[in-house]
């Protein structure tokens, strides 16, 4: 189990330290600053054995977080607990910067005892963390309310109390995907996946129950299966199913009955949360094609063109698109031509970016520059990274789409077509790199 | 040298290298960097022509950057260029690039050369020195080919100035050290030399270190400089303090040419020439002096400079090692030096009386100083002090001082730091044994170190206890009394188990008799601690038990049931179960004689130099850890635990005719008949390879075979016997077993046994090569007389001999009466169609038929005098050519078959034997006696060997066989 956490600035002085076990001496927060934080190379795992010690970090911004333990845990709880601790984190006082840690201590050090216990993780969900760590002067808590917070918090249902009213039912619902590619410079799919989240905020009186249904293959088979064929089911969805490789819930999320019927129902926290993460790789809908051209001209000069293609409805608009084509090491100058959009050689990053801000489906726009070399003494070639592009569109690249979500809420009067539901799609760029 | 003035000052670099200091994180430096890189790569490019000023400027940019990491893979042309400026500092900052960045691109090289070649031939002395001090940095070997000629062409010019002399001696130096075959000695070595005669001290003080390196070399060429340089020193020494005006340093008149002298005339040994060494000896007397005087100044430069050439004196004066007045001399001040504040001071003090100490002249002189030692030792704070505090103690030890020394080692071990307990280990254990007049002192003080420093007894120090153990045997009981007290101890550690076990294990029955000690008891003792051992160390008890049911009867059946219980013989190590199966089963199945042989007392080991002084001097050396592992594979052998000794056991059951050689505890041993059964494999190898020195024929190599046999001639003549066949003979007289003959492609291993006058001989062919022996055929013939006397039946061999195969051919002897040639064996086989024809002679001889006779004193007299005649007496004197070991030479007489009296003769030198040869015919009695002479030098050495019998020629014949032996 978890050992203890550290927080570092970025010259490695601690600004936190919280140890929850014996077995971590004063000496492994040093441990960690001299082998990793001040390490000559780079570390690039996030997980370092130094000694016997596991070191398990993330990084955010200019903050380092580390987890230690001697024990064998498992990663991947710890890497959940780190990124839902800097959830909870930027949620009691925004961005995670050096400021904000030296000024909420206190509340840091109040929430890393309520979220682990002797190393073990218990509640973090933000919401019911707010009913009782807050960031104003503690107000004297009624009988009531003290009982209340407990019964909430040892009860069944701990991430929503009860007795929440709201005016008007309202629930906003975000998938967010992440479409990550990589193609080879002749066009081929070499790998590609989308890792995608259904994020919610929900405004919803008393404790009402959720149904949340999506184009999900396994579902809509078994929908289908009781009347007609696959084919006509899908013909009267009128949509594509998805296949859906793994997926994971939040807590609200009855396991059991998902399990055993595939619906996904839950009783909602109050507020943002996320209800569920999802992965798929089959299927995918890549929204830009990107089609370099590199020529060498000689030993001092090398020629590049690049077209990209969004591929998908017109009536669509791609945002914040950035084409990054990275440039040789012995660059000594650069000349771009482009129609759309902004481009630029950026030397301290050793690549052309090229912006657009917006851009609409079935276009293609182009690139060009002509790039001078300085002759080395270095027989090293170039090693020709790939090219990586940004962007943002108003669909999901899975082709997951959500089928319907009712809200029953037995003891209040206001049914499903009261509560006002909002849907948005928004695909992302992961890493979605071009080779050249 | 010009002074930067204000308008060089770089402000776009200063800008620059406050950038990258005031950056956040490496990601920000990287992107600074690479601006900056992309900046001065665009400057570069080819088509704008840049000023000096700023292509100095970039050049220190990317020098810089280079220094902070970064892989720079541009800029040496723009470096280049700037070489030929005329601006000092423009040069300057082309050649720090160059002597930084340089690499092996060759067209550069080549450029860089020629800007230094201007340079050199400029009259201009600071580019002069730039150049050099380019070519001292970046020393290449094209550098050394290209400017070794010319650097000895400036260091001796008369007309150079003095600060490029300096250079170019420095320059020179570090190209000598780099590439020694390019520099070339020439006409400009004896010029060299008299650069000690220069004005100017800086020149000399350059020069004295290219000399001292270079003569280091070459002695012989550089042997001029002794006497120049004892001139300087004697003029250094006696000017007055203010003489040398910038060479004085803290009113030490030139200190660091003073040492560079002394260190320079340490490569020579003493001046031959009387007025030359009068005055060195004046000079170093009064270096002497002026340590008494009182300082001139309270600085600390001061004490330190003065120091440093006293140090470097008193190193003189041991390594001449011939003034005995100097040497005490420099003894008591270091005596001094004990017991000053300074913990440099004491450090340099204790290292320099070790080498002191060795000394034959100032031995006694360090030894006064015991007490102020073994103080440093107990109570310095620093550890590396307390170090040489033990190195020194270590090396006065003598025979007058050892008990002493020991015991405040010992007593200081308790409280040693533990960096360096495992080295006083070492040295306790070395001393302890090397100046024990009495071993029972030995013996308390090993054990007590194992008690003290348990855990950093190294195995080669226990072994050394066994060993003087078992070759004394004056204290084997008293070893085994303390070895029992020891462990009575509740906590001990588990060296002192081994040692107990093994010393119990071998002689336990000397204190059975004390009931406090009787068997039970030992046996309980040592079971006791059994489950809190390691595994080799179990392994070695188990051994011991096995021992225990040889010596003591009566605990058989107790141990048998520690044996049968599951966690032994259920264990899930191998070794342990291995062990304790077997063990049982011979406990149950063998007979007591066949016991008492296989667990018979270990014979000594033969005479060696200390396991642990080799330890020690590999600990000390740089490669100590490659070279420990390697100690540690050979020691593997001699390590009970180790698997060899188990593998061993299996070979004695295996041939069910237990060799003494394979002993349990699987060490080495002097065994005379270490046998090699072929048939076991490779069972035996390592056992064998590693066996001791009287065990000479028994190599085996991995594949099973036998191979590093006699020395013989591949014979393929089919003339008869051997040349050497004789000599084989002689390998065999006291031993049964071993390789008879081998060449590329035949190996004859033999075994053999002999019973009253019957004998049976297993011969083994081992086929070396990979292609079958076809038509292979043995015979073997009694030629002349033999033939009535020996009576020979072989079984034939199958005639195809599979590559890598071996055959074996049993041979039936009777001896009918005495004889004295030997039967003759030929081998013929066709190997790839030539023929093979080998005769050897088979080693029967006339001692095989011995029946050992035990004897009294009175007894054996009676018979001595009966057998008078002078006919019936043969005698021989000899030179002992195989030195006198006691314990070889027992080995042997017992090998020989006969029964070999103790307490016999009167003189306990001699060694008395009798047995009688059976022959079909009759019995023949035979007594022997050698008488060594053993007070004499080595190499003269003899021996007087007689024998008595009752029939003339086997007393001959006999006495024959043995001269050869010994």
């Amino acid at each position: 189990m978890i050992g203890g956490l550290f927080i570092y600035n970025h010259k490695g002085e601690v600004l936190i330290s919280r140890v929850y076990r014996d077995d971590i001496g004063r000496n492994a927060v040093d441990a960690f600053r001299v082998n990793v934080i001040h390490a000559r190379q780079q570390v690039r795992s996030p997980v370092t054995n130094i000694a016997r010690t596991s070191f398990f970090h993330v990084k955010r911004s200019n903050i380092w977080l580390a987890v230690v333990t001697k024990q064998n845990v498992n990663a991947a709880m710890v890497f959940e607990f780190l990124y839902k601790m800097c959830d909870v984190m930027a949620s009691y006082f925004g961005k995670i910067s050096e400021e904000n840690i030296k000024n909420n201590f206190v509340l840091i050090y109040e929430l890393l005892d309520e979220i682990l216990d002797f190393g073990y993780p218990q509640n973090s969900e933000t919401g019911s963390l707010k009913t009782f760590i807050t960031q104003q002067g503690i107000k004297g808590q009624t009988k009531e309310e003290q009982s209340q917070i407990t019964s909430q918090v040892t009860g069944q249902i701990g991430w929503r109390r009860e007795g929440i009213k709201y005016r008007r039912n309202e629930l906003f619902l975000d998938v967010l995907e992440s479409v990550n590619l990589l193609m080879s410079p002749q066009g081929q799919v070499l790998s590609a996946h989308v890792s995608g989240r259904v994020v919610m905020k929900s405004y919803l009186s008393g404790m009402p129950e959720c149904k949340f249904g999506m184009n999900d293959k396994i579902i809509i088979d078994k929908a289908g299966k009781g009347g007609v064929t696959n084919e006509a089911g899908k013909s009267t969805s009128g949509k594509q199913s998805i296949a859906i490789d793994d997926c994971t819930f939040n807590q609200c999320v009855r396991l059991s009955k998902f399990d055993s019927e595939r619906s996904i129902s839950f009783i909602p926290p109050d507020g943002e949360y996320e209800l569920m993460r999802y992965r798929t790789t089959k299927d995918i809908i890549l929204p830009f094609r990107v089609i370099p051209l590199v020529r060498e001209v000689g030993r001092t000069k090398l020629e590049v063109k690049v077209v990209i293609k969004s591929n998908f409805k017109p009536s669509l608009l791609a945002q914040k698109i950035e084409v990054r084509i990275p440039t040789p090491l012995n660059t000594s100058g650069v000349q771009v031509i482009c129609m759309k959009g902004k481009a630029k050689y950026k030397a301290s990053e050793n690549a052309i970016v090229w912006k657009i801000k917006r851009m609409a489906g079935m276009k293609e726009s182009q690139i060009s520059a002509e790039i001078e070399l300085l002759p080395t003494n270095d027989k090293k070639k170039w090693a020709r990274p790939p090219i990586s592009m940004n962007f943002e569109v108003p669909f999901a690249p899975s082709g997951l789409k959500v089928r319907y979500l009712k809200v029953f809420e037995s003891k209040l009067n206001y049914s499903d077509h009261d509560v006002i539901k909002w849907v948005r799609y928004i695909g992302r760029s992961g890493i979605y790199e071009t080779r050249c | 040298m010009p002074a930067v003035s204000k308008g060089d000052g770089m402000r776009g670099l200063a800008v620059f290298i406050s950038d990258i200091r005031n950056c956040k994180s490496k990601e920000a430096e990287i992107k600074r960097i690479n601006k900056e890189l992309a900046n001065i790569r665009s400057k570069f490019k080819g088509d704008k022509a840049l000023d000096g000023y700023s292509k100095k400027k970039y050049v220190c940019k990317l020098l810089f950057i280079f220094l902070l990491g970064h892989d720079i893979d541009f800029g040496h042309m723009e470096a280049v260029n700037l070489l030929s400026s005329n601006k000092y500092t423009e040069k300057q900052i082309g050649y720090l690039f160059i002597s930084v960045l340089v690499n092996s691109n060759s067209e550069l090289i080549r450029l860089i050369n020629n800007a230094i070649k201007n340079d050199l031939s400029s009259r201009n002395p600071t580019f002069m020195c730039l150049a050099l001090h380019c070519i001292a940095n970046v020393g290449s070997r094209e550098m050394a080919e290209a400017f070794a000629g010319e650097i000895p062409r400036i260091l001796v010019a008369g007309d150079t100035m003095d600060s490029v002399k300096q250079s170019a001696a420095l320059c020179l130096l570090r190209l000598y050290k780099a590439s020694p075959d390019l520099v070339l000695m020439g006409e400009w070595t004896s010029r060299v030399v008299h650069l000690l005669n220069d004005q100017h001290m800086g020149v000399v003080t350059a020069a004295i270190s290219l000399i001292t390196c270079l003569s280091s070399k070459n002695p012989d060429e550089f042997k001029t400089c002794v006497s120049l340089a004892v001139s300087r020193l004697s003029r250094i020494v006696s000017s007055a303090s203010t003489d040398l005006q910038d060479y004085t340093y803290y009113f030490v008149p030139a200190p660091w040419l003073s040492c560079k002298l002394l260190r320079l005339l340490q490569c020579y040994p003493p001046p031959e020439d009387g007025a030359v060494k009068g005055r060195l000896v004046e000079c170093l007397e009064t270096i002497l002096n002026k340590a008494q005087e009182p300082p001139k100044s309270k600085k600390v430069q001061h004490s330190n400079a003065k120091n440093a050439i006293l140090f470097e004196a008193i190193s003189l004066i041991i390594h001449y090692d011939s003034e005995p007045n100097l040497l005490v001399r420099a003894c008591n001040q270091l005596g001094q030096f004990l017991q000053h504040r300074e913990t440099n001071l004491r450090y340099l003090a204790l290292e320099s009386m070790c080498t002191l100490a060795s000394s034959e002249f100032s031995h006694e002189a360090v030894k006064t100083h015991i007490e102020t030692v073994i103080n440093a030792l107990k109570t310095e704070r620093d550890v590396s002090v307390r170090q040489r505090a033990a190195d020194l103690l270590y090396a006065m030890c003598d025979r007058s001082n050892a008990k002493q020394i020991v015991a405040e080692m010992l007593s200081y071990l308790e409280t040693a730091d533990y960096s360096i307990r495992e080295e006083m280990v070492l040295k306790v254990a070395i001393l302890a044994e090397k100046y024990a007049v009495d071993y029972s002192w030995y013996v308390d003080t090993i054990l007590n170190l194992i008690r003290i420093a348990g855990d950093y007894v190294s195995e080669e120090v226990w072994y050394r206890v066994i060993q003087i153990v078992i070759n004394r045997d004056d204290v084997q009981g008293y070893a085994a009394k303390t070895v029992f007290e020891a462990l009575q101890a509740p906590a001990c550690h588990e060296n002192m188990v081994k040692v107990g076990g093994y010393i119990l294990g071998e002689f336990g029955n000397l204190i059975a008799g004390d009931p406090r000690s009787s068997p039970l008891v030992q046996f309980n003792l040592l079971h006791s601690k059994f489950h809190l051992c390691s595994v080799p160390t179990r392994a070695l008890l188990l051994s011991a038990y096995i021992k225990f049911i040889n010596l003591f009867p009566e605990t058989k059946a107790t141990i048998q049931e520690v044996l049968r219980s599951d966690s032994q013989i259920r264990n899930s190590d191998v070794e342990l179960q291995q062990r304790a199966v077997e063990y049982l089963k011979l406990s149950s199945i063998a007979s007591t004689d066949v016991l008492a042989t296989v667990l018979e007392e270990m014979p000594p080991f033969p005479e060696r130099e200390s396991s642990i002084l080799a330890k020690l001097k590999k600990k000390k050396g740089p490669g100590a850890v490659s070279v420990e592992l390697e100690d540690g594979k050979e020691r593997g052998e001699l390590n009970g635990g180790g698997d060899r000794g188990g593998d061993a056991a299996i070979a004695a059951s295996n041939a069910s005719t237990p060799s003494p050689s394979a002993d349990l505890l699987g060490l080495r041993s002097t065994a005379p008949a270490s046998g090699a059964t072929p048939s076991a494999g490779s069972l035996l190898v390592d056992v064998f390879s590693e066996a001791g020195p009287s065990a000479t024929s028994a190599g085996v190599n991995d594949d099973g075979f036998l191979s590093s046999a006699p020395p013989t001639v591949a014979s393929e003549d089919p003339a008869p016997p051997l040349p050497e066949s004789d000599e084989l003979l002689n390998k065999f007289v006291c031993k049964n077993n071993g390789v008879l003959f081998e060449n590329q492609l035949l190996q004859i291993g033999i075994k053999s046994e002999y019973r009253q006058n019957l004998g049976r001989m297993y011969l083994f062919y081992g086929n070396k090569t990979s292609v079958q022996f076809v038509s292979f055929n043995t015979t073997v013939s009694c030629p002349g007389e033999l033939q009535s006397q020996l009576n020979v039946q072989t079984k034939t061999v199958e005639p195809l001999v599979e590559g890598g195969a071996q055959v074996q051919q049993v041979i039936n002897i009777e001896c009918l009466t005495d004889f004295i040639d030997a039967p003759l064996l030929n081998i013929k086989f066709r190997y790839g169609g030539a023929l093979q024809n080998i005769s050897l002679k088979l080693p029967v001889t006339i001692n095989k038929f011995f029946q050992p006779t035990e004897m009294a004193a009175a007894d054996f007299f009676q018979r001595w005098k009966q057998l008078s005649q002078p006919q019936q007496e043969a005698q021989k004197i000899f030179k002992a050519s195989h030195g006198m070991d006691t314990e070889v030479l027992k080995a042997k007489l017992l090998g020989l078959g006969t029964a070999l009296l103790e307490n016999v003769d009167p003189n306990p030198e001699n060694y008395v034997c009798a047995g009688v040869i059976q022959t079909k015919a009759q019995q023949v009695g035979c007594l022997l006696r050698l008488e060594p002479n053993a007070q004499a030098q080595p190499g003269e050495q003899m021996y007087r060997l007689t024998l008595r019998s009752s029939k003339d020629t086997v007393s001959q014949r006999v006495c024959d066989l043995l001269a050869e032996q010994f």
